[in-house]
């Protein structure tokens, strides 16, 4: 269907449906239930869910394909969330011209960051990479391009937004919030039923399909003979280039695409609330998404968005828990043991959420290589009573 | 005329002078070797002709057109593929994997953004892939992971990827560099099974006097940077100047 292989065609049916239906499949508890701080079906959620999915596919094609790890993919990110601001603030709220902007702005910047950074491979390559993208968090940090034009360009630590005073020329009588032609992004439907009440969201719909049309580029270019390339320059470089094959400007390409994707994500992080700061570009953004990828299974099509999946969750709601939750849990015991269980808990929790995920994190290296989709793959290999398969023939496609 | 002219080749390393006044012209269809002890210059000359290193003076034309200056793509691209010492290939694909990337290189040149288009859609490089699969008895193993092949099954897996571009000069440096001997006459007989089915030009650099002999059908000696003598396999072994030069006291 539509170009993809059996395989590829069944994986891509169920990311559709798990979007589509992500608001009920993420909420199981009902509402007034004491698990119901697990649920992870709210908007603000589920959009990071599919925003940062898009850029991790995008990080993908680049790290999971060729093996260069860029670290300084969040400059993208950022980019893509001023320039959809800067339409937001010019134009009006309407997100087309916003979005597509922020796909060009980052492609433009791609380019000339991949041009220079993509002289050097391995190390030298991620440390440029860094270094463009601390350059930039900088610049948009002091705002030195507005110091030199006399105006708010990134607006400097109070970060970006939209004023009663900005000229947007096509605002007209329009909303006064994002929307497409009219239908606004934080617009939601609920349905309470029993004692759940589900909220399907507007801007969590629209993101979806851009997470979902992301991925199917992402399949094809996997599939395509770009992406074959692309995996063997990975593989041997040198051989490459003797059998005549110029590796450049298929890093270069590969390199633009990954940024245009993580441009979308940041239009689409803006579309949904319209206003962004510098610290979007910070390096530990770049480094969350390289943890993403590596955590959800490099140079796999569904890994990387299972990664950002389990670190947005972990980031939104194991932080949430506090002591007084905890005591509630463990509140059968007596009491002495109840405050020692507290005590050895509390670390990794609420604030301490960073300190869970990097243990998660060092069983995920250590233990599955192929991070969560090893997991599933040897999961999946004992309920159907197979022999696992062994570690090369896995490695002949990098199947889901 | 030679379809490889090289003409008055100099390359210095500092104070050494490796190559020096290089002549060698190699006939098309024939077999070619290149001999020489330790320190001669062969592999300078190799990376001379394949676009790595650049040389001081003379030139190297291959079917009329300068090599010089060009990139590794570029030369493979005008129809002169390497094989290297250990053989170089992709080690986490397949074996088709191996020998597509080839066929694509071959038919779309060096960049060229198919990104919409599917591997598994592409009919024609399957064939050719295929077929040169069979040519070299690896067909039965087109699923296997490169990096679990014998080490005979990568050179093998090597001449097909250099192959299946239907190069119009193959280098080989030391392509049994290492082996064993079954493995050495394994190799032999590949490249004469190869060279019996298609019009191809060879030049072999080789320290394995075996192989030499049992392929080349023209034979340069190349001693301390320059070229020695040009002659048949038959008029090298008794030739005094390489006794002197590369074989010293011992028998061919």
């Amino acid at each position: 269907m539509l170009g993809m292989n059996r395989k590829d065609t069944t994986l891509f049916i169920i990311v559709c449906l798990m979007v589509m239906l992500a608001p009920i499949l993420l909420n199981p508890f009902p509402t007034e239930s004491a698990f119901s701080q697990f649920n992870a079906g709210y908007p603000a959620l589920l959009q990071r869910f599919v925003i940062f999915g898009i850029l991790v596919i995008g990080f993908n094609i680049l790290f999971g394909l060729t093996g260069y790890l860029s670290f300084g993919h969040a400059a993208f990110l950022g980019l893509g969330s001023f320039a959809a601001v800067w339409m937001f603030k010019l134009l009006s709220y309407n997100i087309v011209p916003a979005i597509v902007l922020s796909v060009v702005v980052s492609g433009l910047f791609a380019v000339v960051i991949g041009y220079v950074s993509l002289r050097r491979s391995g190390i030298y390559f991620s440390i440029l990479t860094l270094a463009f993208a601390q350059m930039m968090y900088s610049i948009a940090y002091s705002d030195l391009v507005g110091k030199v034009l006399g105006f708010p360009i990134t607006n400097g630590e109070t970060g970006l937004q939209v004023y009663n005073n900005d000229p947007q020329f096509l605002l007209g009588d329009g909303p006064t919030t994002p929307h497409l032609f009219g239908w606004e992004m934080n617009g939601s439907f609920t349905w309470d039923i029993g004692g759940w009440s589900f909220v399907f969201h507007n801007g969590y719909y629209l993101a979806g399909l851009f997470m979902i049309a992301s991925f199917y580029i992402a399949i094809r270019i996997f599939r395509s003979p770009f992406g074959l390339i692309l995996r063997s320059i990975k593989s041997n470089q040198q051989r490459l280039n003797y059998i005549g094959v110029s590796t450049r400007p298929y890093m270069l390409t590969a390199f633009v695409i990954s940024g245009m994707y993580a441009g979308l994500a940041g239009g689409l992080l803006a579309a949904m609330d319209p206003l962004t700061g510098a610290e979007r570009m910070f390096w530990t953004a770049s480094g969350e998404i390289v943890i993403m990828s590596i955590l959800g299974g490099v140079g796999t099509l569904i890994g990387p968005i299972l990664g950002a999946g389990v670190i947005k969750y972990m980031e939104n709601i194991i932080s949430t828990i506090n002591d007084t939750v905890v005591h509630g849990w463990f509140s059968f015991m007596p009491d002495g043991l109840e405050d020692f269980v507290v005590a050895i808990v509390h670390p990794f929790i609420g604030k301490g959420w960073h300190l869970t995920l990097g243990l998660v994190f060092m069983v995920v290296v250590i233990f599955l290589p192929g991070g969560l989709v090893e997991l599933g793959q040897r999961i999946g290999a004992k309920f159907s009573r197979k022999k696992p398969t062994d570690p090369a023939s896995g490695a002949t496609t990098p199947a889901e | 005329m030679g379809i490889l002219e090289i003409k008055g080749v100099n390359k210095r390393f500092g104070g050494l002078q490796a190559l020096g006044d290089v002549n060698l012209s190699i006939a098309e269809n024939t077999v070619h070797a290149i001999i020489g002890p330790n320190g001669a210059g062969k592999s300078t000359l190799l990376n001379v002709l394949v676009g790595k290193l650049i040389p001081d003076s003379g030139s190297v034309m291959f079917d009329g057109h300068s090599v010089l200056g060009r990139q590794p793509f570029e030369i493979n691209q005008m129809g002169i593929s390497r094989v290297f010492q250990t053989p170089e290939i992709f080690a986490d694909l397949t074996v088709f994997e191996n020998v597509m990337i080839p066929c694509f290189a071959k038919r779309d040149g060096a960049f060229r953004l198919h990104a919409l288009g599917s591997v598994g859609h592409e009919t024609d490089i399957h064939e050719t892939a295929e077929a040169i699969l069979e040519d070299v008895n690896m067909l039965e193993k087109r699923h296997m992971i490169a990096s679990s092949l014998s080490r005979g099954d990568k050179r093998r897996l090597e001449m097909a990827m250099c192959l299946v571009q239907e190069p119009r000069l193959l280098l080989l440096d030391e392509p049994t560099a290492g082996m064993a001997r079954a493995d050495t006459n394994n190799t032999i007989d590949l490249l004469k099974e190869i060279k019996a089915k298609r019009d191809i030009t060879m030049a072999i650099i080789e320290h394995d006097m075996h192989v030499v002999f049992s392929l080349a059908e023209r034979i340069t000696v190349l001693a301390q940077g320059t070229a020695l003598v040009e002659d048949t396999p038959e008029n090298i072994k008794g030739h005094p100047k390489v006794r002197e030069a590369y074989l010293g006291e011992a028998q061919v």
